[in-house]
């Protein structure tokens, strides 16, 4: 195969992968690394190369569009980003200690989740006593809601969220993804925070936490010029379409199909792992 | 309560908004651009990536980068988008610690010089 010709393939697939990271709410790094490794035998270390930059191109693609809804909330993000960067150096770090089929298998038990994590139904939690915690740091906002005007909230639970923002950093840079799953989690489910702030602050994050490891990723030779540009360049371009395509689309049906899709790649990653072959 | 030219949260977000953007689109376009040069002076078969060995130090030190796009060189410019790309988020870290600062937040500003820190450290201090 010639380098355009491999080009041309990689690029075509990146924008599939881009777009399914999209329409399923996953990013494009959740698909993009499987894809690399387990269809073009890419090494793993370079896989996650190419994914965490195209993770860091898609979360300020989207930013602009996330900014002007005003769901996002820029103290709880820049907060919690203390956690996600010092758990993305961890990761990077470890990502030259652990063993390759290590990184696979856990990148797989990863994928299982968040197509579990896609399909699973989201409903606000009713607001309890503030955190005097969450207070001090001003971890609190509205936003416009459809029924009463805006809304106001207080983030809860400010430790616990602190600490899984800390594992969604290190799976950031072990795995070279966004992990936007863990972190919805951290806010959503711990920190109790209205489920439309969550997603949109963690989609913030995901930039700031990706280039915490992408400087080690960089001065360890992840990254490879000739792989990355057209996997960036695909991955960027099909979640642009994606999230186009977001506000058209009957989402419940994709979503289920995509979630398949994830768990296939996710038994696949371990499969391979375990049989080392990844 | 907020007059429309005091700094606020909101404010701060559409500017951050824009500079992500900007950055993004830069890099999209400076990455694009290594690119063509890279398919048009390779047409040999394509690399092999099926096992690791760290890239050469030409694509892993600033000043090795910028020298090679000095002298055209293809993959060179390609890790120069790539930089511009990693520089966005850390521009975002600064321009909110501007912003926390005009909001006479100092709290925040602490926090975000914190995070600021963070990133400076692994861009700069390596092995």
């Amino acid at each position: 195969m010639t380098a355009l010709e491999f080009s041309l393939i990689l690029f075509v697939s990146s924008i599939a992968a881009g777009l399914l990271g999209a329409l399923s709410g996953l990013g494009g790094g959740v698909v993009i690394v499987p894809v690399l490794t387990i269809l073009f035998h890419v090494d793993i270390h370079y896989a996650i190369g190419a994914s965490l930059v195209s993770v860091i191109a898609t979360s300020s693609g989207a930013a602009a569009a996330y900014v002007r809804e005003g769901f996002s909330n820029i103290r709880v993000g820049m907060f919690l980003e203390i956690a996600t960067t010092l758990g993305a150096l961890l990761g990077a770090w470890l990502t030259t200690r652990v063993p390759t089929h290590s990184i696979g298998f856990i990148f797989g038990l990863v994928l299982l989740y968040s197509a579990y994590a896609s399909l699973k139904q989201r409903h606000d939690a009713l607001t309890r006593k503030p955190d005097p915690l969450a207070l001090r740091l001003k971890l609190e906002g509205s936003f416009p809601s459809d029924q009463c005007g805006q809304q106001s909230y207080v983030a809860q639970r400010v430790p616990a969220g602190f600490g899984l923002m800390t594992v969604a950093g290190t799976l950031s840079g072990l795995l070279g993804i966004g992990s936007g799953a863990v972190k919805v989690i951290a806010m959503d489910q711990a920190m109790r925070l209205p489920f439309k702030v969550s997603t949109t602050t963690s989609n913030f994050m995901i930039g700031v936490t990706a280039a915490a490891s992408a400087g080690l990723y960089l001065h360890s030779g992840y990254l490879a010029p000739a792989l990355v540009f057209p996997v960036m360049l695909g991955v960027l371009a099909g979640s642009l379409i994606g999230s186009r395509l977001l506000v058209k689309a009957q989402v419940r049906t994709l979503k289920v199909v995509f979630a398949l899709v994830i768990v296939a790649l996710g038994i696949e990653m371990i499969v391979n792992s375990l049989r080392g072959t990844l | 309560m907020n007059s429309p030219t005091a700094w606020n949260d909101q404010r701060i977000e559409t500017w951050v908004g824009v500079l992500l953007r900007t950055g993004v689109m830069m890099a999209a376009a400076i990455v694009l651009t290594g690119g063509i040069l890279y398919l048009a002076q390779n047409h040999g078969p394509r690399a092999d990536y099926s096992h690791f060995h760290a890239e050469p130090q030409r694509f892993t030190h600033f000043s090795s980068i910028l020298h090679g796009v000095a002298i055209f060189n293809a993959e060179s410019i390609i890790m120069l988008g790539l930089l511009v790309l990693i520089a966005t988020p850390v521009a975002r870290v600064a321009m909110c610690i501007a912003g926390f600062l005009f909001e006479g937040d100092r709290l925040y500003v602490a926090i975000s010089a914190v995070v600021l820190a963070i990133l400076l450290y692994s861009l700069f201090f390596h092995k």
